[in-house]
């Protein structure tokens, strides 16, 4: 085991996820307090790209493993390519975004190499000796210090939003080819079909204002409220995921990390808890309004202004308002 | 068609939650139970697949002996049998343990999928399905919306969650291990027949500590303090019935945040 904190990069069309510069940062962080190096692991087909952005990325090495078989997301290339490096030069940290597709490829990584995972971390504290790993449970309402009893490597998905990216600075990074050879993986899982599943285009990031609508809301039939409160405002309607599954608005208006991400000049949260997921796509707002009947809503801890009650009641009432200090 | 659904307890989402004097579990005299969100689903899915292509639906537990209540609301729901691991001392409480413990109870089962949730609301590691798959040798998807069986070929297709709104279609041989995303349907309510069928069937009770499993030989998280996150939060409540409340924001968005 080296001392070494490895990042595992999600990169699209030689673009770097924001998920993996929040993963550096923290890897960043870990990398000073531990007194190691850090590490960027680049998997993919012609990413040389890729490599060179992570240069100016205050690494101290980028690993850069480009087979034809990582051109796309499999588990089985990627799990094996990532075990043949490792098996090399075994980190003592493995950090990633806790994105879909590392949720489809960590636990594999873990079972395999049977070494730990912690999902969906939010920092790391310091006990002594010991690194304990925050992350939420139990309905997303409880932190908890999380200790790994196991040997290393140690494998961490990071919460994306949680981690703020730092400015980093240039120092001398290497850009190490890594060579796998994945001629003796059997791919156990064929991929058919990518698509995107929004046939409306609604680009809500150019949205100055959004009144966005949560579970809360509780019927189609009350959504009235909102188009009448959206359209006083001259606002765009949003939507977090539960409202999108049960087909009340369409997936195009979904914020969060299945969604769009926002950061409009003013955000109602009507009858939105402010799960983690939804949370990530509209954090970073100028100005957040949360209404909603929960006191305890988590919603409530990024808000500028909050009110605690009905939607069905306050929002009205608000569009009212509106109407009144615009007519004077 | 023989399928796998695996379901946790959990306790409900309306839960007030308290923290233990020890500062590491939560409290649990007098909390209400039920099934972990995406496990509700995955029944769902799996009954979905049992009335299309004719099969039997399994339900499989490690927990507490209180799972026998779920269990059987799942039964009502319309699965077939059920296996329930006791683990009243919570010895697999952690991802790998868990899946350590369903592999073994596999090995004497024929199944085509093995159906878990994406993450579980009490803990929420989001791990014990993919585990599951590697420590079996099967195929995996995770986060799946849609699933589509041909039961002619064996093979099986599912529709994965990607990022930012994008999905993908993907193909394995069965059997094959899927984690379905909640909210991808509508969870049937059991009948009153379902009810009443669900009495005459079998719940297996197998005692955790007679599978000699050794939990100490997969890796181990424990958590060293559970607490509230601090509030961060500067939100200013606003006070007040509801025309004085909006009044008073209408007025400090205007003058104080100025977005209006």
């Amino acid at each position: 085991m080296s001392d070494k904190i490895y990042v595992l990069i999600d990169h699209e069309n030689g673009q770097i996820a924001t998920s993996s510069l929040e993963s550096l940062s923290f890897g960043r962080e870990l990398s000073r307090e531990l007194r190691m190096s850090l590490c960027a692991f680049v998997l993919g087909h012609k990413v040389q790209g890729v490599a060179d952005k992570l240069a100016s990325e205050s690494v101290d090495t980028v690993i850069l493993v480009q087979d034809s078989k990582l051109g796309q997301y499999d588990p089985d290339y990627y799990c094996e390519a990532i075990c043949q490096i490792m098996a090399k030069d075994s980190p003592y940290i493995l950090l990633m975004g806790h994105t879909y597709q590392n949720i489809d490829l960590a636990p594999k990584l873990a079972a395999r190499l049977n070494t730990a995972l912690v999902t969906g971390c939010k920092g790391y504290r310091r006990q002594e000796e010991t690194l304990l790993f925050v992350r939420q449970m139990f309905h997303n309402q409880l932190n908890a210090d999380v200790f790994i009893k196991s040997a290393h490597p140690w494998i961490i998905t990071m919460q994306p939003g949680a981690i703020d990216v730092d400015n980093s600075q240039r120092v001398n990074t290497e850009i190490v080819e890594g060579v796998v050879n994945l001629s003796a993986v059997v791919r156990c899982r064929q991929s058919l079909e990518i698509f995107e599943a929004i046939r409306v285009k609604v680009d809500l990031s150019r949205a100055e204002r959004i009144v966005a609508v949560g579970r809360g809301i509780q019927e189609a039939n009350n959504l009235k409220i909102i188009e009448d409160l959206a359209e006083e405002l001259g606002a765009e309607i949003a939507a977090s995921r539960p409202v999108v599954d049960n087909e009340w608005l369409g997936r195009e208006r979904q914020i969060g990390s299945s969604g769009q991400t926002v950061s409009p000049r003013l955000y109602l949260a009507c009858g939105i808890s402010g799960a983690v997921q939804h949370i990530v796509g509209m954090k970073n707002s100028e100005c957040i309004v949360a209404i909603n009947i929960d006191p305890n809503a988590p919603i409530f801890n990024i808000a500028t202004y909050g009110i605690v009650g009905d939607i069905c009641e306050v929002v009205p009432e608000l569009t009212k308002r509106l109407k009144v200090v615009r007519k004077s | 068609m023989r399928i796998f659904t695996c379901l946790k307890e959990v306790p409900h989402r309306d839960t007030r939650y308290q923290i233990t004097a020890e500062g590491t579990g939560i409290v649990e005299t007098d909390l209400t139970f039920e099934i972990s969100e995406c496990d509700e689903y995955s029944l769902e899915e799996a009954l979905k697949l049992k009335e299309k292509h004719d099969g039997e639906v399994t339900i499989l537990t490690v927990g507490r002996e209180r799972s026998e209540r779920s269990i059987r609301k799942g039964l009502s729901m319309g699965a077939d049998r059920a296996i329930l691991v006791a683990d009243n001392e919570s010895k697999a409480s952690n991802p790998h343990a868990v899946a350590l413990v369903l592999s073994e109870i596999l090995r004497s089962e024929q199944y085509d999928l093995l159906l878990l949730g994406t993450h579980s609301d009490d803990f929420n590691y989001g791990q014990t399905g993919v585990i599951l798959a590697e420590l079996l040798g099967l195929p995996h998807a995770t986060i799946v919306m849609e699933i589509q069986v041909d039961v002619n070929n064996q093979t099986v297709r599912a529709m994965r969650e990607m990022e930012n709104g994008w999905f993908e279609w993907v193909e394995m041989s069965m059997p094959a291990v899927l984690t379905i995303q909640a909210g991808i349907s509508k969870v049937r309510y059991p009948s009153l027949r379902g009810i009443m069928q669900a009495k005459k069937k079998e719940i297996k009770k197998i005692d955790l500590s007679s599978l000699e499993l050794n939990l100490e030989s997969v890796p181990q998280l424990e958590i060293s303090k559970l607490y509230f996150p601090e509030s961060v939060s500067s939100a200013e409540i606003l006070k007040g019935d509801s025309s004085a409340v909006v009044a008073e924001l209408v007025e400090r968005l205007k003058k104080e945040a100025k977005v209006l």
